[in-house]
């Protein structure tokens, strides 16, 4: 089990990490969820004992982890795939790391063949791709068969089988009562991932629940309901149906309606009641993603600036509809307009970036500091 | 995890990575050939001296002055030893296994330093032999006195200064910081400091000089004449200076965020 209590890193006048508690518990795949340069490295250092907080604490099964004895055996660790002398070749880097707690040889080959590197061990590291190296690193953390485990972005740079294989790999060591600490920015991946979240963004704690509370907590659904074409006045007739009724309703650029508020057979009753006819009423549950898009948007550390070229892409926005007077702050789509997965496909949301910028930020996402 | 697992480790560490062979042979090559080359020139230049000056000719430290230049090739290897981690990032993979600082950095110099004795001891021995067969008449024999110590002391100098870097390259965790403030300090600073005789009281203090008086069997062959320390003083002094630079290297090491 890992412990954080007020754990705090400053740089100069700059909180890396703020007043962070939280607590990974064995059996579970615990996701460690942040926008890059939002403090998950940095803790990840911190509770390996690379850099010392500035306050509070973080131990290992109560001990701090560099007060822990044969740290290896206890603790396994993948920081950076690159972390290795690109000189030496992968079986003799892991060799030189087994021994330092005199873990056996045997071991190292052992470790080699379950991340499948076992036909590149005598190659020199320099030559690995990052899938390959993210292998090694996971495979260095693997060596001394701890019950605790540490992974920082492990996914980054594998294929799509990779990260099945090291998705498989995380459920299967939590089963064996593992504690299993995983970063990463892949909310997607983190939903398929993780039984358990923490969420941080700017240093600070956001979240620390279960994967589908956190995406029951934090998603807000809505109902898209379109009345038929052919009636003119349907849709305003609806609308102030909707609306009188306690729902919150925005409409979409081609004409759809975006209800908040209404459970689904109550609209439908609504509809029935005013005499509109329908032609499309469905649900729609954000994804992980969007839950998590919505709770960070404010701790992004790197935000894009404004493209001069921005109205080329400009979309139609949500409006407020005719009966609807006094603005209202929209609640729902703050990210922009999305269309989301199907319910039940985990896949990651194409959203519709309101502004360019965004699609810039997201291939940002992509590369992590290399610390 | 005992003591001896971090040596195993680090044996196979760096006996895994190519900069150490290419270094420690460097440093092997570079210090007998100029020593050879030096002998050659000194031993024309010997039938033309007069008895005084040949008197004061010392043929061990003539035999090692190839360790000039050999010298510079040990200090790359000392900074490699310790920097790589660093640059690599290979240092938290090593504290992630090893979070005992002390444990690690001192299992790490003793592997590094004792291949480098091993190196320094082979390389004093070859120069020499080899300077004193080309010097013939003129050279001299490991039964000759304070001739033993001066060939092992060139050893234990080039072991010494090896390590007096890996504590430098821990301070500053950086190859290129490192070996650029180390090489023009050995090679310019302190020849220059020890030229004039004004500098000299304070050039004959730094590690190098000091240390390298280990080498001398004639008297004052190597610092000219009122030097106010001996043979193993000097090599005192060198130790005080690797023990500085090592305690540096620790305390970086415990303090600061790998």
């Amino acid at each position: 089990m890992i412990e954080a209590v007020g754990l705090t890193k400053r740089y100069g006048a700059k909180t890396a990490v703020d007043q962070l508690s939280f607590q990974v518990k064995p059996g579970h795949v615990t996701g460690f969820l942040g926008p890059n340069g939002s403090g998950k490295s940095t803790t990840m250092r911190m509770i390996l004992g690379l850099d010392r907080p500035t306050s509070g604490q973080v131990t290992i099964n109560g001990l701090p982890f560099r007060e822990l004895p044969n740290a290896q055996r206890h603790v396994g660790a993948l920081l950076d795939a690159k972390a290795v002398h690109g000189g030496r070749r992968a079986r003799t880097h892991l060799l030189s790391i087994a021994q330092l707690s005199g873990i056996p040889e045997k071991r190292v080959d052992e470790v080699l063949a379950v991340v499948g590197l076992q036909d590149a061990a005598r190659q020199r590291t320099k030559g690995f791709s990052l899938g390959m190296g993210q292998r090694l690193g996971i495979a260095t953390a693997l060596l001394g068969d701890p019950q605790v485990l540490l992974f920082d972005e492990p996914v980054n740079g594998l294929d799509p089988e990779g990260i099945l294989w090291v998705r498989n790999l995380m459920r299967r060591l939590a089963a064996e009562g593992r504690t299993v600490f995983v970063s990463s920015h892949l909310m997607s991946e983190m939903a398929l991932t993780a039984d358990h979240l923490i969420v941080i963004g700017r240093g600070r704690l956001l979240a620390d629940m279960g994967t589908q509370e956190f995406i029951a907590h934090n998603s807000a659904g809505f109902a898209r309901v379109r009345a038929a074409d052919t009636d003119p006045d349907g849709r305003d007739t609806l609308g102030r149906a909707l609306a009188g009724a306690g729902g919150r309703v925005l409409q979409e650029p081609d004409g759809a309606l975006r209800v908040t508020g209404l459970e689904l057979p109550r609209i439908s009753d609504l509809a029935h009641g005013a005499g509109v006819r329908l032609w499309e009423l469905s649900p729609h549950r954000a994804s992980l993603e969007e839950a998590y898009m919505r709770m960070t948007q404010s701790a992004v550390e790197y935000t894009s600036t404004e493209d001069p070229r921005a109205e080329l892409w400009e979309q139609d926005p949500l409006a407020l509809p005719a009966w609807e007077d006094e603005p209202t702050a929209p609640e729902v789509p703050q990210a922009g307009f999305f269309a989301p997965p199907p319910p039940g496909a985990g896949g990651k949301p194409f959203l519709m970036p309101s502004n360019p910028g965004e699609l810039a930020s997201t291939a940002k996402d992509s590369t992590e500091d290399p610390r | 995890m005992a003591f001896t697992a971090v040596l195993t480790s680090e044996w196979t560490k760096i006996r895994t990575v190519a900069s150490t062979s290419w270094t420690l042979a460097v440093a092997m090559i570079v210090t007998v050939g100029f020593g050879a080359l030096i002998s050659t020139a000194a031993k024309a230049g010997l039938d033309r001296m007069s008895a005084l000056e040949r008197a004061a000719f010392d043929p061990t430290v003539v035999s090692f002055t190839g360790m000039q230049f050999g010298q510079l090739a040990m200090i790359v290897f000392g900074v490699m030893v310790v920097s790589t981690e660093y640059s690599t990032g290979m240092i938290r993979t090593s504290l992630a296994a090893v979070p005992a600082r002390a444990r690690f950095l001192f299992g790490k110099l003793t592997v590094a330093t004792a291949l480098a004795l091993l190196v320094g001891l082979l390389t004093s021995f070859v120069s020499f032999f080899l300077g004193q067969a080309i010097l013939g008449d003129h050279g001299t024999g490991l039964g000759t006195e304070n001739v033993l110590r001066a060939v092992i002391g060139a050893g234990v100098y080039m072991a010494l200064l090896a390590l007096f870097s890996m504590g430098v390259a821990a301070m500053l965790r950086s190859s290129v910081a490192s070996i650029s403030i180390l090489i023009p300090f050995f090679l310019i600073v302190s020849n220059a400091l020890n030229i004039f005789e004004a500098t000299r009281t304070y050039g004959q203090y730094l590690p190098d000089a000091a240390g390298s008086k280990i080498i001398e069997v004639v008297p004052d062959t190597i610092a000219g004449t009122g030097t106010p320390y001996g043979p193993w003083g000097g090599l005192g002094i060198m130790v005080l200076w690797v023990a500085a630079s090592v305690l540096g290297g620790y305390l970086v090491l415990r303090k600061r965020d790998a």
